[in-house]
């Protein structure tokens, strides 16, 4: 029994913790937060659903949905950032991110409705015994989707040139642009990236809750906004390890205390964690160990 | 004269209304070392940040290797052969002492910033792998070889020097900038400094110096400009400015 919420728990962690990374990342180049992310993850499902919906195979609707969420992240970095990152104030792009996700909630509404919409499974699962843990093969995908992703992007922040570019940058800007780094092409890709793995985590929780409403992102922005706060912010790693706690809370006090507390015991664990940590678990920078 | 490597024309800047840089026209001639010496607050160091592209100018004309750069983004310029050192150190701190050079590498690697999404990603292109070579050949060349896979913030202070000279040479500038680098170091590590100022010279790397300590300045520099409250008063070889009356009560008179 333990075991098995153990792994629905990393399921389901795994998810909020590739919101979260997006956040700390785009967080960790800019010092400002992005407070449409939830919003970006949200599209992402619904262009996901929207490829589901049209035949696609799981691989092609992940991919898409994460396509689509990296443009959407480019394209909020143009108009809710860049005008305002030199001229305005911390809270100037605060409050052009909430518009953007305002926006982009109605424009969800205007094309699929208010109402939560089934999503469909991607294939006919079937049931994996592995000793004391029953897991679905749709389980696995999503399990070892966003394992993958982690790996991959802990690997290219690590040892890319790109990733090391970005890593410069989120560590000083105007030195990163001294040693040849174009800047704004880093924070581009940092958007990119950041909204790509948000659009994967919009696909997985669809996957795993098998339904999506265009309210979703508010809630699971939340979470993955403090998330960040958990793992230290701007810290990658932190982020990972953050998200998986904070599912594994979540699926834990559903199993085993009361089902209609289930934020709250992750957020109260949360504000433990912070209350013996300030800074979160890790570092405060933007670092990948 | 041969055609500088930088010509300064009118540079001028202020902050607010205080001018820290007025009107200042300076030639750097290819393949020598050039100072800048002065009084704190003399705009040494606001030069250098307008000559980089941290800054913009209010008015004036830089113009590179022949052609003007004032309107150029600061990588532009890194590209184009400008670097520099800082006075107080810059080092990427959370990255190992290779990785703070391989990052000098990257804008002359071919593809820059984007190289890894075009290629394939998990086989180091090949233009990688010669830049860790080239950043291992750096390393032997200011004295850190053996210090590759320690973290930047690890090293003792007169290493950490040598590491910004060794990042800002990573990036192969024709025009080395090098802001006080004999700051904080003892009289030992000043003499190691200065021969490793020489080698990069004659390596072909011509050098603008920011310095504070004479010895440094009169040994290494062909040519000695000396600013004083944003302006240029005196420009010559260094005997002639230790001699240099206005020079002496400005600047050497005051210490």
């Amino acid at each position: 029994m333990f075991a098995q919420q153990l792994v629905n728990g990393l399921m389901l962690g795994g998810a909020y913790a590739l919101v979260a990374i997006g956040y700390t990342l785009i967080f960790g180049v800019l010092n400002l937060l992005h407070l449409a992310h939830g919003e970006v993850f949200m599209v992402g499902a619904y262009v996901g659903l929207a490829l589901a919906l049209a035949g696609f195979p799981p691989w092609a609707i992940l991919a898409g949905a994460m396509l689509a969420a990296a443009a959407l992240g480019v394209l909020v970095e143009r108009v809710a950032f860049r005008p305002v990152r030199s001229r305005g104030s911390h809270v100037t792009p605060l409050i052009t991110t909430i518009a953007v996700g305002l926006v982009l909630q109605h424009v969800v509404v205007k094309i699929f409705g208010a109402e939560p919409v089934a999503f469909p499974a991607p294939f006919a699962s079937a049931a994996l015994d592995l000793g004391p843990v029953t897991l679905s093969t749709l389980q696995l995908l999503i399990l070892g989707t966003s394992i993958v992703l982690m790996v991959v992007l802990e690997i290219f922040l690590r040892s890319t040139p790109t990733g090391m570019a970005i890593r410069a940058t989120a560590e000083n800007q105007t030195v990163a642009g001294l040693m040849g780094i174009n800047v704004s092409l880093a924070i581009v890709i940092t958007f990119a990236i950041a909204s790509a793995l948000a659009g994967a985590a919009g696909v997985l929780l669809a996957w795993n809750f098998t339904g999506l409403s265009p309210f979703v992102g508010v809630k699971v922005g939340l979470k993955g906004l403090a998330i960040m706060l958990l793992g230290g912010l701007g810290n990658v790693t932190g982020a990972m390890a953050g998200g998986l706690i904070i599912g594994v809370v979540e699926v834990m006090s559903v199993a085993y205390l009361a089902s209609s507390y289930r934020d709250a015991f992750a957020f109260a664990v949360m504000i433990l964690i912070l209350l013996v940590r300030p800074t979160g678990l890790f570092g405060a920078r933007l670092q990948t160990g | 004269m041969s055609v500088p490597l930088l010509a300064v024309d009118g540079l001028s800047r202020s902050f607010g209304k205080l001018v820290v840089l007025s009107q200042l026209d300076l030639l750097v001639e290819a393949g020598g070392i050039h100072a800048i010496i002065g009084p704190n607050g003399a705009g040494k160091t606001t030069f250098f940040n307008l000559v980089t592209g941290a800054l913009g100018p209010d008015v004036g004309h830089i113009r590179f290797d022949g052609s003007e750069i004032v309107d150029l983004p600061s990588y532009r310029r890194t590209a184009l052969g400008i670097c520099r050192t800082f006075q107080n150190i810059r080092l990427f701190g959370s990255m190992t002492v290779l990785d703070n050079v391989l990052l000098g590498l990257h804008c002359r690697t071919r593809g820059g910033l984007l190289t890894p999404l075009v290629g394939v990603p998990f086989r180091r292109p090949r233009a990688e792998v010669g830049a860790r070579e080239r950043a291992g050949e750096i390393l032997e060349l200011v004295g850190l070889a053996g210090t590759a896979a320690r973290s930047a913030v690890e090293l003792p202070y007169g290493q950490q020097r040598r590491l910004e000279i060794a990042r800002a040479l990573a990036s192969a500038p024709k025009l080395l900038l090098l802001d006080e680098p004999s700051a904080g170091m003892n009289t030992q590590e000043t003499i190691e400094l200065e021969a490793l100022i020489g080698e990069v010279n004659r390596r072909g790397v011509t050098i603008l110096l920011i310095e504070h300590k004479m010895s440094l300045v009169m040994k290494l520099s062909r040519v000695v400009t000396v600013l004083n409250f944003g302006q240029k008063i005196a420009e010559g070889p260094p005997a002639a400015i230790q001699r240099d009356p206005r020079v002496i009560e400005a600047y050497l008179g005051s210490e």
